[in-house]
């Protein structure tokens, strides 16, 4: 019986309350996004679509070293070197299986040259399975940056015998 | 005159109520459950097996797979088990920071459990508040490690960044606001008789079977045994902190409940404490050879930039011998097993997670009760299938 009362007290003065805190949010800004207009800024370290950085000169940073291939847990990263003009060395094929990619991170914080970066794009879906194959000079254009100032600007030039500088 | 026949009713793996892919096969005589049988796998993705096969370094993001909902505790479980395994002493900071973001994780876990389990139940408002305040920890994840889910951000050694310059305003928001939305929570559901009358008594489990079943968690406290490996056998400097550990009466849903509720405020409690005592320092090891070299170094010093090339190709070498390191992750003990043999990849990875243990009691959860409760004890249970199947 005195459950009974208890439930009935509940049920007429403790369960409205609920309602208040309900009707509460009809008068206050809702706080979700009007999402394909409005976006969000992602954060610094917002780790989305990659893309290569190049020097200030044009050259590209990336001199195909393979750590970032090495470090990647998912194997998404496949690249194959050449030499330039100047007898430098960097990538001919450079492709990232988007696929395959698990955006752990693991390919920036592993490059030693600074030229990989997982920039702020997320949305990047695809009616084509190949078109997530996502080539060298996809990634060379200019992508909104990420907001991360190189930790090294200078260009390390090898000088290499029997190529006459260019500079 | 007719036989009576019980039915065996299919629930899940597609059921919405069963939290992922859990099927749960039910022998119903009218409306009660006689027997429950859950069955498991449906998610299976060999995540020990592919935490074999790689690097030590290269296997911490798939820990954030398996209990998607609290990456930040998964990371830590594995880090520790190879700390130990490894050897290696983090900086204070680390420690401090850790505990602080594997509280925050906890909060987020508890948040998105609390939604879920309500809606399942009817409650469809708090599912919408729950999600707006956990949005508040994610942005504090993608400050940190640059990922909203899948963090990978505590790292073997260390963090695998500094901690952001706002992560100590954001963090105190957090703790300042959360308190009254809980009470907001608790205005909505505690006196709520309705939710009062499906989760009071609903799904009980004694404290002698919890034990008996190996529970651990909210589940095990909600059943009144106060065991929480945060005191028991503290890790990363949960010794430091002062927090009460809550613990329920009747183990039934309506105690978990509480007891997941406390344990946020808790977590506020603890998080505030990592705040205001976390020292300064270094936010990775110096310990060459086996810890990532800080970037700035591996870009202008040259030993930096050999041990950078050999960690990332060859990863490290761990001595022979086994760990096990348990943590106290959101839905209970999460243990890893590690065994190295001297090469560069651990000869077995084993995980005891703890909703896999916990979701093994739903036959005694459920027996004898009415086919809607099973959806309150599945609920109650807090299981992630990612972390169930692995």
């Amino acid at each position: 019986m005195k459950d009974i009362l208890k439930a009935i007290g509940r049920a007429v003065f403790k369960t409205p309350l609920g309602f208040l805190v309900t009707l509460k949010y009809i008068f206050k800004k809702p706080v979700t996004l009007d999402y394909p207009r409005k976006k969000k800024p992602m954060a610094p370290r917002y780790r989305g679509k990659h893309y290569l950085e190049r020097y200030d000169d044009g050259t590209e940073r990336c001199v195909c070293c393979g750590l970032c291939a090495a470090a990647c847990p998912a194997d998404a990263i496949y690249m194959e070197p050449e030499e330039n003009e100047n007898g430098e060395r960097r990538a001919k094929i450079y492709e990232i299986n988007l696929l395959r990619c698990i955006f752990c991170g693991f390919c920036e914080e592993a490059c030693p040259e600074e030229a990989i970066f997982l920039g702020q794009e997320y949305e990047f879906s695809n009616y084509d399975r190949n078109s997530f194959i996502y080539t060298k000079d996809e990634m060379l254009v200019p992508h909104p940056r990420k907001d991360n100032p190189f930790k090294r600007i200078i260009r390390r030039v090898r000088r290499v015998y029997g190529v006459e500088d260019t500079k | 005159m007719a036989e009576h026949k019980n039915i065996t009713l299919n629930m899940g793996p597609q059921h919405p109520a069963t939290h992922g892919v859990l099927r749960v096969e039910l022998e119903l005589e009218g409306e009660t459950v006689v027997k429950a049988r859950p069955v498991i796998g449906y998610l299976h993705t060999g995540i020990e097996k592919t935490m074999e096969s790689k690097l030590y370094y290269k296997a911490l993001p798939a820990t954030d797979r398996m209990d998607y909902l609290a990456p930040m505790s998964n990371n830590l479980g594995y880090c520790l088990a190879v700390e130990k395994l490894m050897e290696i002493e983090v900086p204070e900071k680390v420690k401090w920071a850790r505990a602080c973001l594997a509280e925050l994780t906890r909060i987020n876990s508890h948040l998105v459990w609390l939604g879920t389990h309500v809606l399942d139940l009817g409650a469809l408002s708090p599912v919408l508040y729950t999600f707006r305040e956990r949005e508040m920890i994610l942005d504090i994840y993608e400050a940190c490690g640059g990922q909203r889910m899948m963090t990978s951000y505590i790292r073997i050694g260390g963090l695998s960044h500094d901690l952001p310059v706002d992560f100590d305003k954001k963090v105190r928001h957090i703790i300042d606001v959360l308190p009254e939305k809980i009470l907001e929570y608790e205005t909505l559901l505690t006196e709520n008789q309705i939710f009062i009358n499906r989760t009071k008594n609903v799904a009980v489990i004694s404290a002698e079977d919890a034990v008996n079943w190996s529970l651990s968690g909210p589940m095990l406290r909600g059943s009144g045994v106060k065991h929480d490996i945060r005191k028991a056998n503290p890790y990363s400097g949960y010794e430091n902190f002062d927090f009460e550990i809550p613990v329920g009466e009747n183990g039934d849903a309506y105690d978990r409940y509480k007891v997941r509720l406390e344990e946020m405020r808790q977590s506020l409690r603890i998080a505030r404490q990592a705040l205001d005592g976390m020292p300064e320092g270094p936010y990775r090891a110096h310990v060459p050879g086996v810890v990532l070299p800080p970037k700035e170094d591996v870009l202008h010093k040259m030993e930096s930039m050999i041990f950078h090339f050999k960690i990332i190709t060859e990863g490290f070498k761990a001595p022979c011998g086994a760990v096990y390191q348990a943590i106290e992750a959101p839905k209970g003990e999460l243990g890893f097993y590690i065994a190295g043999d001297g090469t560069n990849h651990p000869r077995r990875v084993r995980v005891r997670p703890p909703s896999f243990v916990n979701i093994a009691c739903l036959p005694a959860l459920c027996e004898g009760g009415l086919v809607a409760d099973v959806v309150c004890a599945i609920g109650s249970v807090d299981i992630v299938l990612g972390e169930v199947d692995r």
